[in-house]
């Protein structure tokens, strides 16, 4: 029993497969359409995950930056100092006296014989201070009160940059939602039409097989494998759209993250996504060849 | 095994083709049904097939009233009657051993012994060797043939044929009538039916009438 169930399958399977390979154009053409669909809200996705990935990075700890007044001594610096230990809100703290800040330019950009020009040091000493993560409000009020120090000349919310960019990413991922909405609707519906193409050229042996006592489930297992099969191989296609997007933009952002003297490079879809995506656009090709099938099957009746 | 109690069928037209019919064949009998065309013997073969369904009466097979079928289930019924339909009802798409092999994939077979079972028919008919021709290239008498060794592989209880020998010569509808005595003989029920009365002449099998809707013997 249980191998005559496998046999029937495998052959549905193997008689689905060999359907796909006997129209390879069309078939392409069709799994192409849905991969492209597909790639579109992946794609997004995936920008949109290393973006929230790199956010993630440095939001973990708010930053602020404190610039001390130029005419600032040696007490003031130490008062400073005292006052950010005994602030239980603040996790670490840097100190970069001016000179150091100096030469960190200096070295780090084309800039240091400007400021060999320039004759004096410009730069205020400064401290880099991590709080710890709370929310905006509570993260203004330290900023405002450091900022009534008097030693202090100004203070600056350097993760400001981070909520804004959170706040897009959140706005982009409802655009995608949206977008991986009326796409897989798009993908239902390439697949309702093809299925009920193929319906209307196996009539005969739709009707044949109900008069030789086919069950419904029978008549529509082959085109229930059709719309998965290539409901996975478009998802196939939008998978490996990205895996070469993603290469060929990692290449091209070698050259700008040297200048910047990061390393950073845009992940992969995760294996997790990955097969999500395949579970998904399988299952989006398994539904509008149901939805098909149900709509169309009924209507052949046998005579 | 087949039994009809006041079968009647009226078409949506207003046509009646069964009136009150009644009907009793045993298990493992012979019978031919004759009546002019159009007096309702193709009506009275789909309805034991539940491809028609009756306006009122009964109809049992087995001891089982098939007018109260559930869709469900008719497909199973169908599996045990094979139908030797007056249009053949070939798939032209697929060779003559793909055709035989139809109703065992749908019945589930296991694929090894699938093969020698449509062997097996289409040596019973006189096929084999054409197993891998397509059916427009067989014969009249060859599609029919191959119609036969559908409806017979996967062995069922009760063989109907609507008009076996429509457009044959004599030679050949003299073969087709020995294959269906061949089976009746190994205890398949058989009904056939025929507007031909050259092949009822010399037969000992019961012979059924319709006329008007009405059953006679």
């Amino acid at each position: 029993m249980m191998r005559a169930w496998l046999s029937q399958h495998g052959y549905v399977l193997l008689f689905t497969l060999k359907q796909l390979i006997a129209k390879p154009v069309t078939n392409i053409c069709s799994i192409l359409v849905m991969g492209i669909a597909l790639s579109l809200p992946v794609g997004a996705y995936t920008l949109i995950e290393n973006l929230h990935a790199l956010s993630g990075q440095v939001a973990d700890m708010p930053q602020m930056s404190l610039f001390v007044k130029t005419d600032a001594n040696s007490q003031d610096i130490a008062n400073i100092k005292q006052k950010l230990e005994s602030d239980e809100q603040i996790i670490d703290f840097q100190y970069i006296p001016k000179e150091t800040a100096l030469q960190q330019l200096q070295q780090s950009s084309g800039l240091a014989n400007i400021a060999h020009h320039l004759g004096h040091n410009p730069l205020p000493d400064a401290f880099v201070v991590h709080t710890q993560k709370n929310t905006a409000q509570v993260l203004e009020q330290l900023r405002t009160d450091m900022q009534n120090w008097p030693e202090i000349e100004f203070v600056q919310f350097d993760s400001d940059w981070i909520e804004r960019l959170n706040a897009i990413l959140d706005l982009s991922r409802a655009v995608m939602f949206m977008l991986s909405i009326l796409l897989s609707i798009a993908i239902i519906a390439i697949m309702f039409n093809t299925i009920r193409l193929q319906i209307l050229t196996k009539r005969d042996e739709i009707e044949i097989s109900k008069l030789i006592g086919a069950t419904d489930s029978f008549i529509q297992r082959p085109f229930l494998y059709f719309g998965t099969i290539q409901g996975l191989a478009g998802g196939f296609v939008a998978w490996s759209i990205m895996i070469i997007s993603v290469n060929t933009m990692n290449h091209k952002l070698i050259d700008l993250t040297q200048l910047y003297n990061s390393d950073f490079q845009l992940h992969y879809l995760s294996l997790a996504d990955s097969i999500s995506l395949l579970f998904f656009s399988a299952w989006l090709g398994w539904l509008g060849a149901r939805i098909s099938v149900a709509s169309h099957l009924w209507q052949i009746e046998a005579k | 095994m087949i039994t009809f109690k006041n079968v009647s069928k009226r078409y949506p037209d207003g046509f009646v083709a069964l009136n009150n019919a009644n009907l009793d064949i045993a298990t493992g009998e012979m019978v031919f049904l004759t009546g002019h065309s159009g007096a309702g013997k193709s009506t009275l073969l789909k309805l034991i097939a539940t491809i028609e369904h009756p306006s009122s009466g009964i109809i049992a097979i087995n001891g089982q009233n098939i007018a109260q079928l559930k869709p469900a289930a008719i497909p199973y019924l169908r599996r045990k009657i094979g139908f030797i339909f007056q249009d053949h009802k070939l798939l032209f798409d697929r060779s003559a051993f793909d055709n035989v092999l139809l109703p065992l994939q749908i019945s589930g077979f296991d694929s090894q012994s699938m093969a020698a079972r449509v062997r097996a028919a289409l040596d019973k008919v006189g096929l084999l060797k054409k197993e891998k021709s397509m059916p427009v290239a067989l014969s009249g008498g060859e599609r029919q043939r191959l119609c036969i060794a559908r409806a017979i592989v996967h062995r069922p209880m009760i063989l109907i044929a609507d008009e076996p020998t429509g457009n044959l010569d004599v030679e050949y509808a003299r073969d087709i009538m020995t294959l269906f005595n061949s089976f009746n003989q190994v205890g398949v029920t058989v009904l056939i039916s025929t507007h031909d009365a050259s092949l009822l002449e010399d037969t000992q099998h019961r012979i059924l009438t319709l006329k008007q809707g009405k059953l006679a013997a």
